[in-house]
């Protein structure tokens, strides 16, 4: 059994300093995953030279891979950080803050945009408010339920953006989970009627055109949401779009 | 005159917070929205299993009534019971509401919302979506907020944390002081009402089934300056919690609803396979001793169960603190549609498949019954809750409001499973028409405050902020706060002694000292994560000195605070009407007369000030004690 955990860390102060690599080891335990690593760091935070520094400034959550707060590149792969069990990685480990974000300070990363571009698609049910109305909502049937209920766990993490090439600081593209979510409301049988503001939405620039099909996006989905078929159902759909304003105006 | 456009402020983004900013929009009125995080990250994301509400959809002739009963005995008679029966009452008109924001709720064949059993009721009775129930209803609530963040009316402070309210001369709350989590600047923000939804207190117990950010320091803020805490020391240990180094993971009371079995080897310290012990050498301890409800009795019988089990008898898996959850008898289509998000989690963690092996479980912290004293008003015609009404969920301080976890109206001394979901939204609702009520009886803004009671409050936090930076060869707060959970967890735990209690009191004192001499290695004035910590781990240690002292003077057994010093045993094999029981229940309700109340603490220098306070019993009258046999 070894007797550390040895890590190398790519630290940076703060969005407009320079980055750098700081290596540490921790004592080994088991059942260690990288975020109680991270967290046993701060409890004597020494780097592999024996100096003492500020303890690695990350975010985290839930610690059970649902909030999406902790998601990093850990050995050149965007996950959760709480998951990533140390009996399951090569060491050292390499950690990096995701890229396609602006870096806030260490392994925390701005992903503001992602939640800026879930307002730009509409991605909520227009309720006349928060009371009760004596009636559901009309009954959905359990295989909507199924789909629906795969892209309503989506946490909003980042991993699809991380590796959509089409995504990145100078484009447009909301990417991926935008899309997703776009495509759950729209298949809600009240959701739908708003519908056709969600396609306008991702038919202009950064829209749905701007998806190379590289399919990297259901790869990295923690949750496995099928993501390609919502990119090719809404790629579909605002295609007919086109042709409704066209001809129906 | 009535304020034109009140500044309000909610301060947490989970379930309560995300309702209480909802319906507070909804009345049209602007709101500024605080959060650690992103709001969509918050801890009621973790919860699984469900979502009270009497739907009586499955030929159980289930009511709102039994729901009330449920929840009024499960709670050993300790909350005040208008407030219960009004949540309970509105149950299915929330879920209703859920379900047009678009909740994925598990379906039946015919499309309509599916049901399942939880633990202390006998129907089903539990909305849910998979398992994975909580991250559905809060993002839900996420997403109406961001229709409202969209026309307007809900400004985010996301990555800020709250510090301190601010009292004016008559002590109301006139707005609070927030630290910018990247530049860590202090700021001043005036608010003419204020809602504290910050959540549970788990981490004073360092490990927990709870979130990083589930400290309680925003409850302990507002209690140092002069909020009343209520029932401190009723935590409730969730049965089944896997344990691990960083934090114990839960596994839903669902696994058991659905049919789960808890169960050790009988021949003591066998470390066999299990799936090689056979049926006759397995001992369902639950299912023997509770025959009526087995499985799915209540959290903290089940709990205290397994702590006799295991500590008392020694009968834990191979001789450890260990039992089983079984699932494996179950077909996996049936686990994968239901059970999804606990499987995974389990998978991922443990690393064995809970479809083909028994899980490894053991109770673990997980919620706080205590919390914030609230108000509430009855209508003393019906006996009813009166809603709207300023008055519901505000705290001791005026202006100053409280809901969620972190609030300690509904459970009493033991909370049902999935009542959580219904307790978080159905208060954050309440709290956004009271405060939608309250703002509209005041005539004077708080712009119109002194100036100088918010220069002073804000002066005094950058004083501790400094003070904190300004350390050195100190405290290391990580470290400090290891200590406080480890101390906790041994000592104001699943059973309680008062030998051990005091001894915790002491600890608490040094541990309060010694958080005085934090000092950090991160001096950064840019997203210093050690700061903040530093300053959660002095406002836990004042908590928990509530939750301990609390302990420390309730001489009884009730629900989540457990004494056998102080235990009155249901004779065995006895029940109503059997001399021996009546015998019993003369006993019960004698305890009743002395310790039915609520603690009520108020902070003090050397430490809160205990008293007790009348509950309202006017809806199920004390008769009945809990019998899950």
């Amino acid at each position: 059994m070894p007797e550390v955990i040895r890590f190398k860390v790519k630290r940076q102060q703060n969005p407009d300093s320079k980055p750098y690599w700081e290596e540490f080891q921790v004592p080994y335990r088991p059942q260690h995953n990288v975020i109680s690593v991270l967290m046993a760091l701060r409890e004597n935070p020494v780097n592999i030279k024996g100096e003492r520094v500020a303890p690695v400034v990350y975010e985290v959550g839930c610690m059970e891979e649902v909030c999406g707060a902790c998601t990093m590149i850990i050995n050149g792969k965007v996950r959760q950080a709480c998951s990533a069990l140390i009996d399951q990685l090569e060491q050292p480990l390499v950690l990096e803050p995701m890229t396609k974000f602006p870096v806030v300070r260490d392994l925390m990363v701005d992903r503001q945009k992602m939640f800026d571009d879930l307002r730009k698609v509409r991605a909520w049910i227009d309720i006349d408010g928060g009371y009760d109305i004596h009636v559901h909502a009309p009954r959905i049937s359990p295989k909507d339920w199924v789909m629906n209920y795969d892209f309503s766990r989506c946490m909003t993490c980042g991993c699809c953006m991380e590796v959509c090439p089409q995504f990145h600081p100078k484009s447009q593209f909301v990417g991926p989970a935008p899309i997703g979510q776009a495509w759950l409301f729209s298949n809600h049988p009240t959701g739908k009627f708003y519908k056709e503001e969600r396609l306008h939405a991702l038919m202009g620039p950064g829209g749905i055109t701007d998806c190379g099909n590289a399919q990297n996006c259901i790869e990295a989905c923690p949750k496995d949401i099928k993501l390609t078929d919502a990119i090719a159902k809404i790629g579909r759909e605002t295609t007919i779009q086109v042709f409704k304003d066209l001809f129906l105006k | 005159m009535a304020v034109k456009k009140p500044k309000i402020i909610v301060v947490g983004g989970g379930l309560g917070g995300l309702w209480a900013t909802m319906r507070i929009a909804e009345a049209g009125n602007e709101v500024m929205l605080f959060s650690l995080f992103q709001v969509k990250r918050s801890h009621s994301a973790c919860a699984q299993g469900g979502i009270n509400a009497c739907l009586d959809t499955k030929g159980q002739h289930d009511s709102v009534w039994q729901h009330i009963i449920d929840t009024i005995k499960g709670g050993a008679y300790l909350a005040n019971q208008p407030p219960v029966k009004a949540m309970c009452e509105d149950a299915p008109g929330l879920i209703r509401t859920f379900d047009r924001m678009g909740v994925t709720w598990s379906r039946t064949p015919e499309g309509v919302m599916d049901l399942r059993l939880f633990g202390g009721v006998k129907n089903k009775r539990t909305c849910f979506a998979g398992a994975t129930t909580g991250q559905q209803l809060l993002y839900s609530c996420d997403e109406q907020v961001r229709k409202h963040e969209e026309n307007g009316l809900v400004k985010k402070y996301e990555f800020w944390e709250f510090l301190s309210i601010v009292k004016d001369g008559q002590g109301r709350c006139r707005g609070i002081v927030a630290l910018n989590l990247r530049t860590m600047e202090s700021e001043i923000f005036k608010a003419d009402a204020v809602v504290i939804a910050t959540g549970g207190l788990g981490l004073i117990y360092g490990k927990s089934t709870n979130s990083a950010s589930s400290t309680g320091a925003a409850a302990s803020r507002v209690y140092q300056q002069g909020a009343k805490f209520m029932n401190g020391e009723f935590i409730q240990f969730h049965p089944t919690g896997m344990p691990g180094d960083d934090k114990n993971r839960l596994m839903s009371e669902a696994a058991r609803g659905e049919g789960g079995r808890i169960w050790v080897p009988r021949k003591q310290g066998d470390t066999t396979d299990p799936l090689k012990i056979p049926e006759d050498q397995r001992w369902y301890f639950l299912e023997e001793w509770y025959p009526a409800y087995g499985n799915t009795v209540p959290r903290d019988v089940a709990s205290r169960a397994i702590n006799k089990v295991c500590v008392e008898q020694g009968m834990g898996i191979g001789g450890k603190n260990l039992v089983y959850l079984d699932l494996t008898h179950l077909p996996e289509q049936f686990l994968r549609s239901r059970l999804a998000g606990i499987l995974e989690i389990y998978e991922k963690f443990a690393g064995v498949d809970p479809c083909k092996v028994p899980m490894i479980i053991y109770p673990a912290t997980h919620y706080s019954m205590g919390g914030i004293w609230v108000d509430w008003e009855k209508d003393e015609t019906s006996g009813n809750l009166k809603q709207p009404s300023p008055r519901n969920h505000q705290t001791s301080i005026p202006g100053l409001f409280s809901c969620g976890e972190c609030d300690g109206t509904y459970h009493g001394a033991n909370r049902l499973g999935a009542n959580s979901l219904l307790s978080a939204s159905y208060s954050g609702r309440v709290v956004g028409e009271s405060v939608a009520a309250y703002v509209k009886g005041l005539t004077e803004s708080a712009d119109e405050a002194p100036e100088e009671i918010y220069t002073q409050e804000k002066k005094r936090q950058e004083s501790i902020n400094r003070q904190i930076l300004s350390n050195s060869n100190g405290e290391n707060p990580y470290l400090l706060h290891k200590e406080l959970g480890d101390m906790m967890r041994e000592k104001v735990g699943i059973v309680r002694y008062n030998k051990e209690l005091d001894e915790a009191l002491e600890k608490i004192k040094e541990l309060k000292d010694r958080s005085n001499k934090i000092s950090l290695e991160d001096k950064l004035g840019w997203s210093n994560a050690s700061l903040p910590y530093a300053r959660q781990v002095q406002d836990m240690i004042v908590l928990a000195e509530v939750i301990t002292k609390g302990a420390r003077l309730r001489d009884e057994c009730r629900g989540g605070q457990w004494k056998p010093e102080f235990e009155i045993p249901i004779p065995e094999g006895k029940f109503a009407g059997d001399p021996e029981f009546e015998e019993y229940r003369r006993k019960w309700m004698e305890n009743n007369e002395r310790w039915l109340k609520t603690t009520v603490a108020e902070h003090a220098p050397d430490g809160p000030k205990i008293s007790y306070e009348k509950i309202d019993t006017s809806v199920l009258s004390p008769e009945q004690p809990r019998d899950y046999r």
